[in-house]
């Protein structure tokens, strides 16, 4: 089980992510539970400066723009 | 600034075939620009055309209007899709991490310029503008350096530049360049003067930021060309309808609005016009892209540049909604000095095109 957080304020590019971090798991089979922090004190504590960013398993992975599938997959793997 | 926030869902990027070398891809680059170019030199001769069939008397008003309207349209858009192309891949050279960690712990001065120059370059959205103000300051960015970053990027965007380079040569577009960023980097340093750091919402001055420890991006140039089409795709998607309605009401000014009048009350002699351009377009939010014709129009009508570019500073810069966000994580007084200190220097800046482009 993999925990993925996505940060950002709520942005249509956030939510963009999320579901596409949601559709790599479903397609690699790979369970995750997956928050959306949208909270800005505590997407500040995670050290990112550009919003979406992605954390998996408490690890900063991802930080501003969309992030590619393959990249998602690398992730999750 | 214009960001992907509201942007449809794009496709999944497919992966670079591997076997494309980078020749190839720099051939269909230029190929691609080399069709750009042969579509853009027949724009002129398609519009009069297209303004020809209609059945109206070539000197009225609204043949004047339609005219501006047919042959800019295409125009811009086309203009707008090649500078962000082009500005696409060089920001895939650049990030907010990489530009904090770069303006971390500059001093103030050194750390102004490098500030408002790298706003220039580094992606930015304004949806990112609270997490990324928040980032820098808890990282050790000083206030003043921050606001720097935070004026220059919205303000000197490469859709203001490229436009204002294709419609009113490099000599007002070289002017807005280095005006824009004497306002960025002087408003942020006499903001960090005031060593306003108490007037921050309390919960920002907590936030600890835990070190953040990205992998290294590895990006090819097809992946870099990638960002450029995409940046396309997003931007242009986004923008067009503030294109459309900026040439629109540039087309009616260009149409109908009396030389005389604009050139009296926009004009070098009405003193108190630059003032006045910065009050008005203090509640107007579009993008420097929707601006633009608007700028081309009134300076078509014997309107002073320096008002007008006033006009469109005040547009982009000091934008109402952009406050009302930025109120999350500064106090009310902060907001007035930043917005006051941006102001008067967009007002020394009106005045001081006025005086050089006579």
């Amino acid at each position: 089980m993999k925990d993925v957080k996505v940060l950002g304020p709520g942005c249509k590019r956030c939510q963009t992510t999320a579901e596409m971090v949601q559709a790599e798991a479903d397609k690699l089979g790979v369970a995750i539970t997956l928050e959306k922090v949208t909270d800005y004190a505590a997407i500040a504590g995670y050290g990112i400066a550009a919003t979406p960013g992605i954390v998996v398993d408490g690890k900063v992975v991802h930080a501003g723009g969309l992030p590619k599938a393959a990249d998602i997959d690398a992730w999750l793997a | 600034m214009s960001c992907g926030c509201a942007s449809p869902v794009p496709e999944v990027p497919v992966t670079p075939p591997e076997t494309l070398s980078s020749r190839v891809l720099l051939a269909r680059v230029a190929l691609g620009v080399a069709a750009w170019a042969a579509v853009y030199a027949m724009l002129q001769p398609a519009a009069d055309w297209v303004v020809a069939q209609l059945p109206l008397d070539p000197e009225s008003h609204l043949a004047e209007a339609l005219a501006f309207f047919v042959y800019d349209t295409p125009k811009v858009l086309m203009l707008l899709a090649l500078v962000v192309f082009a500005m696409g891949i060089v920001r895939s050279f650049f990030s907010a991490e990489r530009t904090r960690a770069v303006l971390a712990g500059k001093h103030e001065g050194v750390g102004n310029v490098a500030a408002a120059s790298l706003g220039i370059v580094t992606p930015f959205c304004s949806c990112s503008a609270v997490p990324l103000f928040i980032g820098f300051v808890s990282a050790g960015v000083p206030l003043g350096v921050t606001f720097s970053f935070l004026i220059a990027a919205p303000m000197v965007n490469e859709i203001a530049l490229g436009l204002l380079f294709a419609l009113l040569g490099w000599k007002v577009a070289a002017a807005y360049l280095g005006f824009g960023l004497g306002i960025a980097i002087v408003a942020g340093w006499v903001i960090g003067r005031f060593r306003l750091e108490g007037w921050l919402e309390p919960w920002v001055r907590e936030v600890r930021a835990a070190a953040v420890d990205l992998p290294p991006e590895r990006l090819t140039l097809a992946d870099r060309i990638d960002a450029g089409v995409e940046a396309v795709k997003d931007i242009v998607g986004k923008v067009w309808k503030w294109i459309i309605a900026g040439i629109g009401l540039g087309a009616f000014i260009h149409g109908y609005v009396p030389a005389d009048l604009l050139a009296e009350i926009m004009g070098r002699d009405a003193w108190w016009s630059v003032p006045a351009a910065v009050l008005l377009g203090i509640p107007m939010y579009s993008s420097a892209a929707g601006i633009v014709p608007v700028v081309e129009a009134l300076l078509g009508k014997g309107a002073a540049l320096g008002t007008v570019l006033a006009f469109m500073m005040s547009v982009i810069a000091l934008s109402a909604p952009e406050m009302i966000i930025l109120r999350k994580v500064l106090s009310a007084k902060l907001i007035a000095v930043f917005a006051g200190v941006v102001g008067v220097g967009i007002l020394g800046v009106g005045y001081l095109f006025n005086l050089l482009f006579a």
